[in-house]
């Protein structure tokens, strides 16, 4: 019970009101955004409406600047439960392309960002030459940089999940490198003794003591970088004409001034996010719980 | 008692050489440790006790002079596993369990399985913390993890302790019950041990021979023999024999500047 009203109290009203208040805005956004529209459209046609008439308005046109919330519930709902999930209209659909690519790319920049931590840690020389390249590697804005890997692997034949995924890749594998390099040189100056009283070696340390150390930030790492996994594949999506996937949604409703499904698909993208960043949440907990760590 | 001492250290200086200067740790160190020996080394803060030790595990490296462990160098001694060090504070690893962080240095050794269950067992049981295996460094309190740190120390079964302020974090209370399970270990295990401290009662209570240390450079001051004999129950402290070494030993460190601000 006490629990319960914990929850209730610590984390859904805070969370609910929140909500509420961006609805309200939102709405509020829709009638200023949408107004000026109708009140054009209106004056061509010689009418004139006020009130709640003129509200209820700007909250139904078929392309609105602005959606109102209601709008998008109504078109997420129907591209997700009013269709097959096969169907090209299916946002599911639409979103497991997009996550298969966000899991690859999320799966190996992980596997590139430990090895790289594991490197830099044990080779002084890399500390000093690869971290400012790692640095700069993130400066370049990714939309720039995308088309050009999308039709540079094209060039030599690799097409489809792959070159979306590393698009991933390139922007997940530096919160893990910084991450782990962190947490790899986290152990104190006392455990690193006490391993060299017992003359361990470097690989004995390295999995005894650096990488168990280091799971705190790992998990803290990859929770930003499952994040920008998610970004990557839907950027890798926008520039190159994909067929499907939430990024080639964006990108056909904004040649067709689809606001609302632009809207729906955005959401679809948002709940992939949450979904993607409260397993690895979950996952972390579970793995720290088993490591003793206080609950 | 062998004649070759177990640690024998001759004219040993170290200098760290530090941002603003460098630091006369130790200077001219001579000092023979003989096998099962119990020696204290006792001093004021900045007068190398640590240090000492810390050379003697090769955990520092001496500017000049000598030093041989188990007649050898103290960094082939360190690979022949042929010490065990207890640091001031238990260095538990916080995600290992008691059992495991007492496993740990005997992986490390690459022990078979069935090796390393027994000698968690028996060392645990030693240090009386059988049915704390499965618990982990949290739950258990401050004193309770120096004993498993010491048993993770002993787990390696060296012939050698090297313990450094081992239980200076802890009350007097639980320190003087840690006292004396260390002096009963000492007197079944006949291991030789060093052991480093402020506290005068604690050396004179443990020891054979007592190094009096001094700060600044840090230096041997006196040696005094501490012969109580083996069986020393806690209040021996009470004695006229425990209160006269306890005061040479407080002279020794009056006349080594120790008091000086």
């Amino acid at each position: 019970m006490i629990a319960m009203r914990d929850f209730l109290t610590g984390r859904l009203v805070p969370v609910l009101t929140i909500l509420v208040a961006i609805v309200v805005i939102w709405y509020g956004a829709a009638i200023g955004l949408n107004g000026p529209v109708i009140r054009d459209f209106e004056k061509r046609a010689g009418e004139t409406s006020e009130g709640m008439a003129f509200i209820l308005k700007t909250w139904s046109q078929p392309k609105p600047t602005m959606p109102a919330p209601h709008q998008v519930a109504a078109a997420f709902w129907k591209y997700t439960a009013g269709v097959k999930l096969t169907s090209n209209r299916s946002l599911i659909y639409h979103s497991w392309v997009t996550l298969s690519a966000t899991l690859l790319g999320f799966a190996l920049g992980t596997a590139l960002g430990v090895v790289i931590a594991i490197s830099i840690v044990h080779v002084p020389a890399l500390d000093k030459s690869l971290l400012p390249w790692i640095i700069t590697s993130q400066t370049v804005p990714i939309l720039a940089v995308a088309p050009m890997i999308i039709v540079l692997l094209a060039a030599i034949g690799v097409t489809g999940l792959l070159p979306k995924a590393l698009i991933s890749t390139y922007l997940s594998f530096f919160p893990v490198a910084v991450g782990m390099v962190k947490g790899l040189r986290s152990p104190d100056t006392l455990h690193m003794d006490l391993m060299r009283t017992y003359s361990a070696s470097r690989a004995q340390v390295l999995w005894k003591l650096r990488i168990p150390a280091s799971v705190p930030f790992f998990f803290a790492s990859i929770k930003v970088a499952i994040a920008a996994s998610l970004i990557g594949a839907i950027v890798g999506e926008l520039p190159t004409g994909a067929v499907a996937g939430i990024g080639s949604k964006l990108l056909a409703g904004s040649y067709y001034s689809q606001t609302i499904d632009i809207f729906a698909a955005l959401i679809a993208g948002s709940i992939c996010a949450i979904l993607l960043v409260t397993l690895v949440d979950i996952t972390g907990r579970l793995v720290e719980r088993r490591m003793g760590a206080k609950t | 008692m062998s004649t070759l001492p177990v640690i024998s250290a001759k004219n040993l200086d170290l200098v760290f050489q530090t941002g603003d200067g460098s630091v006369h740790a130790l200077s001219d160190i001579t000092l023979d440790i003989e096998k099962g020996e119990f020696v204290s080394l006792i001093g004021p803060s900045g007068c190398g006790k640590t240090t000492l030790l810390r050379v003697i595990a090769d955990l520092e490296k001496p500017t000049s002079g000598e030093i041989s462990v188990n007649g050898t160098t103290p960094e082939k001694a360190r690979l022949d596993g042929a010490y065990g060090y207890v640091f001031q504070q238990a260095a538990l690893f916080p995600w290992r369990t008691i059992a495991k962080n007492v496993a740990l240095p005997l992986e490390i050794m690459g022990l078979p399985a069935e090796e390393r269950t027994s000698r968690i067992k028996r060392n645990l049981d030693l240090v009386n913390l059988t049915g704390f295996e499965k618990k982990f460094p949290w739950q258990l309190s401050g004193g309770m993890q120096q004993r498993a740190s010491i048993a993770r120390a002993l787990a390696v079964e060296p012939d050698m302790l090297l313990m450094d302020e081992p239980f200076g974090a802890l009350d007097e209370i639980v320190r003087d019950h840690l006292n004396a399970e260390l002096l009963k270990l000492w007197a079944t295990t006949q291991k030789t041990i060093v052991f480093v401290t402020h506290s005068i009662p604690e050396a004179v209570y443990l020891s054979t021979k007592i190094v009096v240390m001094s700060p600044r450079p840090g230096r041997i001051h006196e040696i005094i023999d501490c012969d109580l004999g083996a069986d020393r129950p806690l209040d021996i402290r009470e004695t006229p024999e425990f209160l006269k070494i306890a005061h040479q030993v407080r002279d020794g460190l009056r006349e080594g500047h120790s008091y000086d601000e």
